[in-house]
């Protein structure tokens, strides 16, 4: 269960290397878990996709998924909201506890789940309707609030997603109307909107330009004062810049898990070790 | 011959067979919309909006019974088609997808779409009118409602399809129930689209005479009953047309006018209330 544990090795962190001071958390952070996966399965169809997975995800702080492409790491982030089930060839086994309830029993009420966990995808996705409306459709899905409120609630997450100046004399305006970057900020604005416990992002700076991908990443730093967030991504230098923890990922198993300053300068495994350092994937 | 300039020849032979095609079919359609527009323009008056389709032998008359009726036919099919078109759009590509009850549907709708109209007014003549005994607007109401029905299905289920995947699931990941997705993203996303489809359907119907002639038949006179034959464009223009009266055949002219402009204005309405979507 070594992979469960950041950091089996605490003296490996104390080294004092000049990022430990943007990522402060070492061995030695007492942190609460938020989300377990326990002897986690997934399939598509018959194909076993992810292979006995043991991974905590701890509360307000930033953990990466790296690994090659078709390593499984999208696939672990899509069965933290359960995007799975909008397709009935795809199933999981075993335990991924969260709020202490396996939330991939049947029982579970999906839209209450999603209304904690929310998630911003590859491509940027605004509906289409306004800027207004994009971020007040989650929100109305949830609660009720007065015009007011509503207006309060939308400033809150613009401002949060650091979107605010941009748009706020342009909220009638339609969401596709804004360049790549703001669409994925908006997204992210609409995503903690509905005030998740859990802010899931998927490759969220794939389709962007270095500018807004440094934005975001700017954004992830501060989000992850009042939200858990797991974030996958291909580009390992945006894990080692934005990320807590990392999990490496290979052919549906989780290869190594801990700490992301020890995973890049000290992995434990030689498998690790050749992806970060560019020997293959 | 070297390999640069054959790719040359090949290209231009390509665009100007391609031109060709394109100067033949827009030769026809230059020339059907100025023959109607000569002649067209030529039979319009006041008279034309006021006066009811004039008895043979008559010199007075206009067409008002005439489009009010096709504005009454026209407007119920499109009202009753629309909404179960679109219904039944959503179900083929958001809930039914590959379900045994999706593909039957596809199918029966595609032969649907096909059908001849005269084989929809047959239909509806030998269930409908001869059971009941009379000709009648009603009937031609569910005559071209029928027409309007596998148009829209087909337009409803191909433009919700066109909408990405990603739009759905950015929908339910916010906790969106599939009701709430449909009709707040992807129908949205996809209004232009149909609504386009909608306006095709209207287009179609506007000037299908076979059908009509089975069930709404026509009428000389101001009727709004609808349970009684009622008077039509393309019926009127039928008629007129065929007749050896001078002045009904410019009549028939002037209603082919008058369909031929109210599909163009219909069309440039549309267009200009989604122009952004469209631009898109």
């Amino acid at each position: 269960m070594n992979i469960a544990m950041p950091a089996t090795n605490p003296a490996a962190l104390r080294n004092d290397n000049a990022s430990a001071v943007f990522h402060p958390v070492t061995a030695d952070t007492v942190e609460t878990v938020e989300i377990s996966f326990k002897n986690f399965q997934f399939y598509y169809g018959k194909y076993h996709a992810l292979k006995n997975i043991n991974l905590d995800i701890y509360k307000r702080r930033v953990t990466a998924f790296i690994g090659p492409s078709g390593c499984g790491k999208s696939t672990l982030l899509r069965t933290l909201n359960r995007m799975y089930d909008l397709y009935p060839e795809q199933r999981a086994a075993g335990e991924l506890l969260f709020n202490n309830r396996n939330i991939i029993d049947s029982g579970v009420d999906l839209n209450d789940l999603r209304a904690r966990i929310g998630m911003v995808f590859q491509k940027p996705t605004p509906f289409p309707m306004s800027i207004y409306d994009n971020i007040a459709f989650g929100v109305r899905l949830h609660e009720r609030l007065s015009k007011g409120e509503m207006d309060e609630r939308i400033e809150w997450a613009l401002q949060k997603a650091a979107l605010w100046d941009e748009v706020k004399d342009k909220l009638g305006q339609s969401g596709m109307s804004l360049s790549g970057g703001q669409q994925q900020r908006l997204c992210i604005a609409r995503g903690i909107a509905v005030k998740p416990h859990v802010l899931l992002l998927d490759e969220p700076t794939s389709a962007l330009d270095p500018i807004s991908t440094l934005r975001i990443e700017e954004l992830v730093h501060d989000l992850k004062k009042d939200f858990t967030i797991v974030i996958v991504t291909h580009n390992m230098q945006q894990a080692a810049r934005v990320s807590d923890y990392t999990a490496y990922m290979y052919l549906g198993e989780l290869i190594e898990f801990g700490v992301t300053d020890s995973i890049f300068v000290n992995p434990k495994r030689k498998e690790t070790e050749d992806y970060i350092t560019g020997r293959f994937g | 011959m070297n390999l640069s300039s054959k790719r040359k020849l090949v290209n231009k032979i390509a665009l100007t067979l391609s031109l060709l095609a394109m100067s033949f079919g827009l030769f026809w359609l230059v020339w059907i919309l100025f023959t109607t527009l000569q002649l067209g323009v030529a039979g319009l008056s006041l008279d034309l909006f006021t006066k009811m389709t004039p008895p043979p032998g008559s010199t007075e008359g206009g067409l008002a019974n005439a489009i009010v009726g096709s504005l009454i036919l026209v407007g119920l099919a499109t009202l009753i088609g629309t909404p179960i078109g679109i219904l039944t759009g959503v179900f083929l590509a958001e809930y039914g997808a590959g379900s045994w009850l999706a593909h039957a549907t596809r199918f029966i709708n595609d032969i649907l779409l096909s059908a001849p109209s005269i084989v929809i007014g047959l239909f509806i003549y030998a269930f409908y009118v001869s059971q009941v005994g009379n000709f009648s607007g009603i009937s031609g109401v569910a005559a071209l409602a029928l027409i309007v029905v596998p148009v829209v299905v087909r337009t409803t289920e191909n433009m919700l399809l066109l909408v990405p995947n990603s739009l759905r699931e950015a929908a339910f990941a916010l906790g969106a129930k599939q009701s709430e997705v449909i009709i707040q993203v992807t129908l949205q996303a996809s209004r232009a689209g149909i609504m386009t489809g909608i306006l095709l359907a209207v287009a179609r119907i506007a000037g299908e005479t076979a059908p009509l002639m089975f069930t709404a038949l026509s009428n000389q006179f101001w009727s709004l009953n609808l349970n009684a034959p009622m008077a039509n464009l393309p019926v009127t223009i039928f008629k007129f047309a065929m007749s050896p009266f001078p002045d009904w055949q410019q009549l028939a002219w002037a209603g082919v006018f008058l369909i031929t402009v109210g599909v163009l204005a219909l069309n440039i309405c549309a267009r200009y209330f989604f122009r952004d979507e469209i631009q898109r």
